[in-house]
Order: C-alpha cells, then sequence, then structure tokens
C-alpha cells in the first residue's frame, strides 16, 4: 500500500480526465507529458479530453491480480478518444457480449479499487458502450 | 571492438522447485557454467532479475551472488528490465568483454517465483506494465497480451486454434528438453477447453510461474579458443536492444512490436545476417499470440501469416524455420529473469550439435529474442558457430 500523496498526484488525470496537447504538432496525449514523443516540443497545454471515444481492442480478464478479485470478470478496452488521446479503460455496465472492437463508448467516473483494508477509495475513468 | 563468445553454459531444472531458494539456483547454475568453461577467475558478474523484492523479499542479489560464489571483491551488477532483464544483462556483460575492460564475464539470470501465491505473483508481474495507467485498470500481464490477441485475431482472421498450435508444438519439444517444467504433450483440444484467463486466451496459451536459473560465460573468441580444457565457444556475432512505449495504449499498431523489429534490424545488421541465415530460434513466447507476433517482427514470416504459419507446422524442429525447439517459454518454464539467458544456453547447445532429441540439423547460426513487458525492451541475440 502506497500513500495518499501518489494519488493526490494523479488527480488530473485520474480524477478530471486532463490530457495533453502538443501546441507544436496537435499529438493529443493522456496522461500529459513534459515532452512530446512525437516532435519532442514542451510547447505542451494541458487540456480536458473528449468524453467519448471507440473501442480499439479488449479482453475480458478472468484471472486478477490482487485488489482485483472481486470485480473479476471484467472488461478492459484500449479506447481512442474522439482527439485521438488513447488510454485504458475498464468497460462497466455493458454485456460481455455487447463489446466489440469499434463499438463507441463514453467515458464515466467510478470507483478503481481500495488500497488495502484500510486505505484510500481510488477513483477514476471506466467506459460504457453506448450503442 | 573484440568479438566476444560465450564458452561455458549452466542451467538448472525449472519448475515449481520447493527444496531450492533463489541464491541456490543462481549458484547451482553459475557453477555449471564456470566449471564447464574452463575458467579459474571471473572478473565480472552481472545477474539478470527482475523482481526478487516482491518475489523473494529480497534487493541487492548481484552481491549475495558474488558472495556465495566466493568471488568477493569483483563487481557484481543486478539488472532489471522485466521479462527481458536475462536479455540485457548479457547485452552488458557483451559490451564489457567487447570493450577490452573484461576477460572472463559470467551472466547468470534467476527468479524464484513459486514463494508466493498465485493473485501475489500476477500482481508483481503486472508492475512491469504501467502502474498508474494499465495497472490502476486492473490490467494483468496475460490481459495486455489478450488486447493484442483480439487485435491481431479481428484484423487477419486468425483463430484460437491457430493460436493453440504454438501451445501444443512447445509442449511437445519440452515433452524431450529434461528440463523443462512441463513433459505433458497436449492436443489442440486441451489449450481450446482449458479456463479463460484473459479472453481469448486460455491457461495453456499462457507461460507459467517458474523457478529456475541460468548462465553463461562469455570471453573475447581470440582467448577463448586457446582455453585448453572448454567446450566448444560459439560468437556473438550480434546483439542489440531497443525500446518501445511502456503502455500499449500508445502504441500505433497493437499486433506489431516495434521494438522487436529494431533490435532484430540491428542484431541482423551487427552479424551481417538476414532472416534467411537463421537455422534455430528461441523466441519471446510468454503467450502464444507473442509467439506469434515474433516470428513476424523478427523477419521469418510476413505479418498476419505467422498463425497460418504455426499451423502448418512450419515452426516446427523440421519445419523451416524451427522455433522454440527448447519448448520456449510455454513448455520450458519462464522464471522471468532468468529467461533470456536460458535461451542463449539452449542456443548453444543447438550449434554446439549438443541438443540430443531436439536437435535442429546442421543449426549453424541461432537467434534469441527476449521481450520485457508488453514489448517496452526487446533484445535480439545472433550466435554463430565460428
Amino acid at each position: 500500500m502506497l500513500t495518499i500523496p501518489r494519488n493526490w498526484r494523479e488527480k488530473p488525470q485520474r480524477y478530471m480526465l486532463k490530457g495533453g496537447k502538443c501546441k507544436d504538432c496537435g499529438y493529443t496525449m493522456y496522461p500529459a507529458r513534459k515532452v512530446c514523443p512525437k516532435c519532442h516540443s514542451e510547447n505542451i497545454e494541458i487540456i480536458d479530453l473528449p468524453r467519448e471515444g471507440k473501442i480499439l481492442t479488449y479482453t475480458v480478464i478472468y484471472s486478477a491480480p490482487e485488489g482485483f478479485e472481486d470485480f473479476s470478470p471484467y472488461a478492459v478496452a484500449i479506447v481512442e478518444l474522439t482527439n485521438g488521446a488513447r488510454l485504458m479503460l475498464q468497460i462497466v455496465d455493458t454485456d460481455f457480449n455487447n463489446i466489440e472492437i469499434g463499438k463507441k463508448v463514453s467515458v464515466v467516473f467510478r470507483r478503481l479499487f481500495v488500497e488495502g483494508k484500510a486505505g484510500i477509495i481510488i477513483y477514476g475513468p471506466k467506459a460504457i458502450v453506448e450503442d | 571492438m573484440r568479438d566476444v563468445a560465450v564458452v561455458g553454459i549452466g542451467i538448472t531444472n525449472f519448475g515449481y522447485l520447493w527444496e531450492k531458494s533463489w541464491r541456490d539456483l543462481a549458484v547451482e547454475a553459475s557453477l555449471e557454467a564456470i566449471k564447464s568453461s574452463g575458467v579459474d577467475k571471473i572478473d565480472s558478474i552481472y545477474l539478470g532479475n527482475f523482481s526478487g523484492g516482491t518475489f523473494v523479499e529480497q534487493e541487492h542479489m548481484a552481491a549475495i551472488l558474488a558472495d556465495y560464489l566466493g568471488f568477493l571483491h569483483i563487481p557484481s551488477t543486478r539488472i532489471e528490465n522485466a521479462c527481458a532483464s536475462g536479455g540485457v544483462a548479457l547485452r552488458h556483460a557483451y559490451m564489457e568483454v567487447a570493450s577490452g575492460m573484461s576477460d572472463v564475464v559470467l551472466v547468470t539470470g534467476v527468479e524464484k517465483m513459486t514463494d508466493v501465491v498465485t493473485s501475489q505473483g500476477v500482481y508483481s508481474l503486472s508492475m512491469a506494465a504501467d502502474r498508474e495507467y494499465e495497472g490502476y485498470q486492473g490490467v494483468t500481464f496475460p490481459g495486455l497480451f489478450a488486447l493484442v490477441a483480439k487485435k491481431y485475431m479481428h484484423d487477419f482472421n486468425a483463430t484460437r486454434k491457430q493460436l493453440a498450435a504454438v501451445a501444443v508444438k512447445n509442449h511437445k519439444n519440452a515433452s524431450k528438453n529434461p528440463k523443462a517444467q512441463f513433459h505433458n504433450i497436449i492436443t489442440i483440444d486441451d489449450v481450446l477447453n482449458a479456463s479463460i484467463i484473459a479472453d481469448p486466451l486460455g491457461l495453456y496459451d499462457c507461460s507459467p510461474m517458474t523457478d529456475g536459473a541460468a548462465s553463461v560465460i562469455l570471453m573475447p573468441l581470440e582467448k577463448a579458443k586457446k582455453l585448453s580444457n572448454a567446450a566448444k565457444p560459439i560468437k556473438i556475432s550480434g546483439i542489440a536492444q531497443a525500446t518501445d512505449t511502456i503502455a500499449l495504449a500508445q502504441r500505433n499498431d497493437f499486433v506489431t512490436f516495434q521494438a522487436t523489429i529494431e533490435a532484430a534490424k540491428k542484431a541482423y545488421q551487427m552479424a551481417g545476417k538476414s532472416p534467411q541465415d537463421i537455422n534455430v530460434a528461441e523466441v519471446h513466447d510468454c503467450f502464444t499470440i507473442a509467439e506469434i507476433c515474433a516470428i513476424e517482427d523478427l523477419g521469418f514470416f510476413e505479418k498476419g501469416k505467422g498463425a497460418k504459419a504455426t499451423e502448418d507446422g512450419l515452426t516446427e524442429i523440421d519445419g523451416k524455420i524451427p522455433v522454440n525447439p527448447s519448448g520456449g517459454l510455454k513448455g520450458k518454464g519462464h522464471p522471468v529473469g532468468a529467461t533470456g539467458i536460458a535461451q542463449i544456453v539452449n542456443l548453444v547447445e543447438q550449434l554446439r550439435g549438443q541438443a540430443k532429441d531436439l536437435q535442429v540439423n546442421n543449426a549453424k547460426v541461432g537467434l534469441a529474442h527476449n521481450l520485457g513487458g508488453s514489448g517496452a525492451t526487446v533484445t535480439v541475440t545472433i550466435l554463430e558457430v565460428i
């Protein structure tokens, strides 16, 4: 179990879905970085990421790591948001049979997990299939 | 730079080795390598290990290895690059010998994975992915490679049955490898009917938790030739390492491992070889899909054709390009930090013609492919008979 500041530092991206956009080449990223991985510019703007995207690939995990046993089985997808930023998200409130590559999703705010028996409850983004 | 050769090799049994600690394993493999090389002194040690801290609550392992081998006062360095720790350790040892800094370098890889329960082990392994942006979503390593497999099957109309052919082949090969974790032959139906770990990957699509260690001794080629009582030196003619994004989501293409392509390109160039020149390959089949992507990215088959090629038997020991005759990570076992060195040990046996029931006919040039995380670190090494 790690300390509270570790999660606190992640608040912009985890609680507010902040990302980055390179002002020089236009590349969008999650999370924001100091240096653009495409053009090495340090001219990065913090932006609100769109809440809509599509599934690029997905899986349903049955064998869970410590801390996620209670959620198993759960779906996870790589989602591309409408501005091109990509991120890994759990897919929730969706029948597994309704998850397909190319399907539209919207990003929602959910509980990720609890750090140990007396740890903090960590929240963050997950996704729901729209159609 | 001096030419570098492998002179000694050592490898322990792979499996659930309750009776042996990580240090027993590392010392056993190291001693075997030292004795088989005919050298009486070591100038430097590299230890490939992924996560001693979480698997056995021990860091600073390289010093323990030097201490327990009775080689105090020489440099001993642990290298960690996830599942590529062994391959990266080898590259550092290579550079130390090639540069002229040292003449005799021991490289050992070790992992002791069965002192923790499976969910803890899965958690430890997930630290090789991006903790904040993959681990926090509950993504496991089977999960990451399942994301690759799902996309591969979608893009190339590949089937679970074709993926299963990797596991069937590697179990068959492992059944003839006395050091392997598994000696049971499995069928396509066994793979397809096994419990699902992360859709579409089932239990038999995944490499196991394994204890084990492997070692090699590197020396300058010219000095190795003069050793009187050593086994035949095998030249390292190409060795390269490359890096990709830590997070799978940040890649342009989820079914092509760019670090494999880049490392292979450099290693082929350094060795003056092309994919057609390779007689035998040990590739990083941590999951069935990983072997299929590897044999494409290494240039043995076109992208999208690897699954069918495996199903058609082209990667069998007597096939067009024998892949993982040792049984690979799937059949031989995958003690994470040891894997990259075990591959070299297996290839040296092949190139010396000592691979017994697993021998590939006329093997003169071998390739090892060691991959860390979901492909963020890759090493490719080309070995050659001189």
